[in-house]
């Protein structure tokens, strides 16, 4: 890396983002500090259910402001950039549509891999910068021998991101750094605080961005009505796994795999989602034992550390964002399609999230889930 | 790094002599100008020499002039003064926010009927549309003088006869007129004319609202009598007396022809800028031509490329431009006013103003037009749809 490029830094206004830009200004690199409006978290106030007030985190005003101070603390030009249009057209209509088809959407991957990574990026060589940098946890390397790069996990494994982070592209990643990938959130405040910036102190987002106080149930709905879109008629039956009726739900966006409350019947022994059935809209439950599957489907794979599967690969395997990774073999089934069978079966694999593919701190790839079997 | 600032329609420099002006009245000049004493006597003196330069550069009388915060503040005095609960108001969607969002308000909350005039692809209103538009309870008609956005200059003088001959107030947002063109109160026949300063060289939060003698008007202040008790406030002296000066100037401007200068400049950057590739005007059409400007605006759309990167871009080479209004994070909307005038929201997008002041040089022209053509080639280049849109051309 050069002293002389220019280094565009997604700025959220929190602790990592504005630390990377620190980092690499103190490095005597040329900063530019970018942030993405990607959410006006007033449209949907005031609609059913939703809060009067802003409440959600994403592109508020606050966060801009802060945004703006810690650029101006570190004399580095900022800008704010508008990408309201890509952001619901690539992120949040898909997580809505998702949610009504029975599966169980991960927005922050459509954003890294439809926003973040690539109008970001773009925006950021057309102003000058040829690379970005943001505040995740992970780590870039380019391998000499496979002439590719490398995404891998972070030196602080209770904040790896790489899980949202295997849509991207060889391309993509060679212009990317994780500046944070070697450090320790501690580390990182620690920085912040030693930099003067003002927003040290400030709590770590965890909730979907744009989803006011994380419910979804409510945002899917003040969305619909606000598009004029009756919320769509999605109830249906739950059955057991032996098809046997046993009552009715309102729809199936209120359902995850392995879920357990909220499902509006009452037996004996504790119950679980095991299945959505999309063109049924059927809602399957049944015991804990039947949650578990061997087998999934990925679809839309992108592989990172290696350019194709021409046989089957041992790899661990994460299916949800906390999840400890399992050892699994995956196969190539078609272009963009991977197979997955785990040595132990898996707990609530769930459509619609992704599967990721680890080879010890190395990201193989990933794909996002279809079904399990 | 040289900088350069072409985005004087949003704000203009205060020029030398008028900060000069304004200086005593921050120090040795200090007194309140409703104070009866000498203190007071002297800033009173100067508000009320101050009121006569607003008049004279604007045809009225002195005793017409209310000195505001700004443009907002006197839009908003005049269409909230002048109206009520459940009257007709005739606007153009191409309004600034001060007067749209003020008419929004009237409309949500005090059962008021909006009417909006559209434009046509050049920019321009028709004053056949606003007579149509008239009815028996229309009470207000608020059009602008000239777009802050393409620079276009509305048919004011044949609006303001129409709404004399129906019998309705008329009001003209002239923020960006006045200084660059003539204004005459008794040519337009308006009844309220809105003025900013900073839009013509004096300091931020000065402006002036122009209210016909006889014009009964609800205040939207109250407290003490200032301002023949139509906007309360101790005067912004200082501000005000800026105000009178950059008028002063502006009117010897004017006389001097000082605005064909300024036209000149503007229409040689133009001129180089459309012989880009896939670039054009806006606030013109290939049958009716252009529509006629004020002399330091101009609006040029760039296919194929984000008007927000090109600002930003040109911004990190020192060159000072805009697009569209920015919303309260900073971030770009497409300009309302472009998708008014028929422009997809792409096209709006790709539309960066450029708008000269009194403070700039050939040399700034010829730093723009240095920058311009390589940066937009630029950004072509890296644009992922601009090879395909250029091949569908």
């Amino acid at each position: 890396m050069l002293a002389s490029e220019t280094i565009a830094v997604a700025m959220s206004g929190g602790v990592d983002s504005s630390a990377v830009a620190a980092m690499l200004r103190a490095e005597g690199r040329n900063v530019i500090g970018l942030t993405m409006q990607l959410w006006n978290q007033r449209r949907l106030a005031g609609h059913a259910g939703m809060p009067e007030s802003v409440q959600g985190r994403c592109c508020s005003i606050d966060d801009v402001y802060d945004a703006r101070r810690v650029a101006e603390t570190l004399g580095i030009p900022y800008y704010v950039v508008n990408h309201e249009e890509r952001f619901e057209r690539d992120v949040v209509r898909p997580f809505v549509e998702e949610y009504l088809a029975g599966r169980t959407p991960i927005p922050c991957s459509l954003c890294n891999n439809h926003l973040k990574f690539d109008q970001l990026l773009i925006v950021a060589r057309q102003i000058g910068a040829d690379k970005v940098a943001t505040g995740h946890y992970a780590q870039v390397v380019f391998d000499e021998q496979r002439n590719r790069w490398l995404l891998k996990r972070p030196a602080d494994r209770s904040k790896d991101q790489t899980y949202f982070l295997f849509g991207l592209t060889q391309e993509q990643l060679s212009r990317t750094l994780f500046p944070l990938g070697g450090m320790t959130k501690p580390e990182v405040r620690e920085l912040a605080r030693r930099q003067g910036l003002v927003i040290a102190e400030k709590p770590d987002s965890q909730e979907i961005c744009f989803v006011p106080g994380g419910d979804y149930k409510r945002f899917l709905e003040a969305y619909l009505t606000e598009q004029g879109d009756a919320p769509a008629d999605v109830s249906g039956e739950m059955v057991t796994t032996d098809g046997e009726v046993i009552g009715e739900h309102t729809g199936v966006h209120n359902f995850t795999v392995g879920q357990r409350k909220g499902l509006g019947v009452a037996t004996g022994s504790p119950l679980y989602v095991i299945q959505i059935k999309n063109d049924t809209r059927q809602v399957v439950v049944g015991k804990d034992e039947e949650l578990y599957s061997r087998t999934l489907h990925a679809r839309r794979v992108n592989l990172i550390s290696t350019a194709e599967l021409p046989e089957p690969m041992r790899v661990a395997i994460k299916i949800r964002h906390k999840h400890q990774p399992a050892p699994a073999v995956i196969e190539s089934t078609g272009p963009d399609e991977v197979l997955v069978t785990f040595d132990e079966p898996q707990r609530a694999i769930t459509p619609g999230q992704a599967a990721v593919f680890y080879d010890g701190d190395i990201v193989v790839g990933g794909g996002w889930i279809e079904a399990s079997q | 790094m040289r900088r350069v600032y072409l985005d004087n329609n949003a704000t203009t420099p205060v020029l030398p002599e008028i900060l000069e002006a304004m200086r005593p009245y921050f120090g040795e000049h200090f007194g309140n100008a409703s104070s009866i004493h000498h203190h007071g006597q002297e800033t009173r003196a100067a508000v009320e020499r101050s009121r006569e330069s607003v008049a004279a550069l604007l045809h009225c009388r002195s005793s017409e002039l209310v000195f505001t915060s700004g443009g907002t503040e006197a839009d908003n005095l005049a269409i909230f003064g002048l109206t009520r609960e459940g009257d007709h108001i005739i606007t153009s969607t191409i309004e600034h926010h001060a007067v749209l969002n003020a008419c929004r308000h009237l409309a949500e909350a005090k059962h008021c009927d909006v009417t909006y005039i559209s434009v046509d692809g050049r920019g321009l209103l028709d004053p056949v549309d606003v007579k149509r538009a008239i009815r028996p309870n229309t009470k207000l008609v608020t059009i602008m003088f000239a777009n802050n956005e393409t620079g276009v200059l509305q048919p004011v003088a044949e609006i303001g006869k129409i709404a004399a001959e129906a019998d309705v107030y008329f009001h003209t947002d002239a923020v960006q007129a006045a200084g660059k063109v003539t204004v005459d109160v008794n040519e337009i026949c308006c009844d309220s004319l809105t003025i900013s300063g900073h839009k013509f060289h004096a300091p931020q939060g000065v402006g002036a609202l122009y209210l016909r003698k006889g014009t009964q008007l609800e205040p939207m202040l109250y407290g003490g009598s200032h301002e023949r008790s139509r906007r309360a406030g101790t005067e912004n002296v200082a501000g005000i007396v800026g105000l009178g000066k950059a008028a002063e100037l502006a009117s010897a401007s004017l006389d001097r022809g000082n605005d064909a200068k300024m036209a000149a400049a503007r229409d040689r950057m133009e001129r180089e800028l459309l012989a880009l590739e896939a670039t054009g005007l806006n606030g013109a059409d290939s049958n009716s031509g252009r529509a006629p400007r004020v002399p330091n605006t101009t609006n040029v759309y760039f296919d194929g490329i984000e008007g927000e990167a090109l600002v930003i871009a040109l911004d990190l080479k020192g060159l000072a431009v805009s697009t569209g209004a920015a919303c309260s994070s900073g971030a770009i909307e497409p300009s309302h006013v472009l998708t008014a005038m028929g422009l997809s929201r792409d096209r709006a997008k790709a539309s960066i103003r450029f708008s000269l002041g009194k403070q700039n040089t050939e040399e700034d022209v010829d730093f723009a037009l240095g920058l311009i053509p390589e940066t937009v080639a630029r950004l072509r280049d890296l644009s992922p749809t601009w090879s395909k849109s250029a091949l569908s051309i």
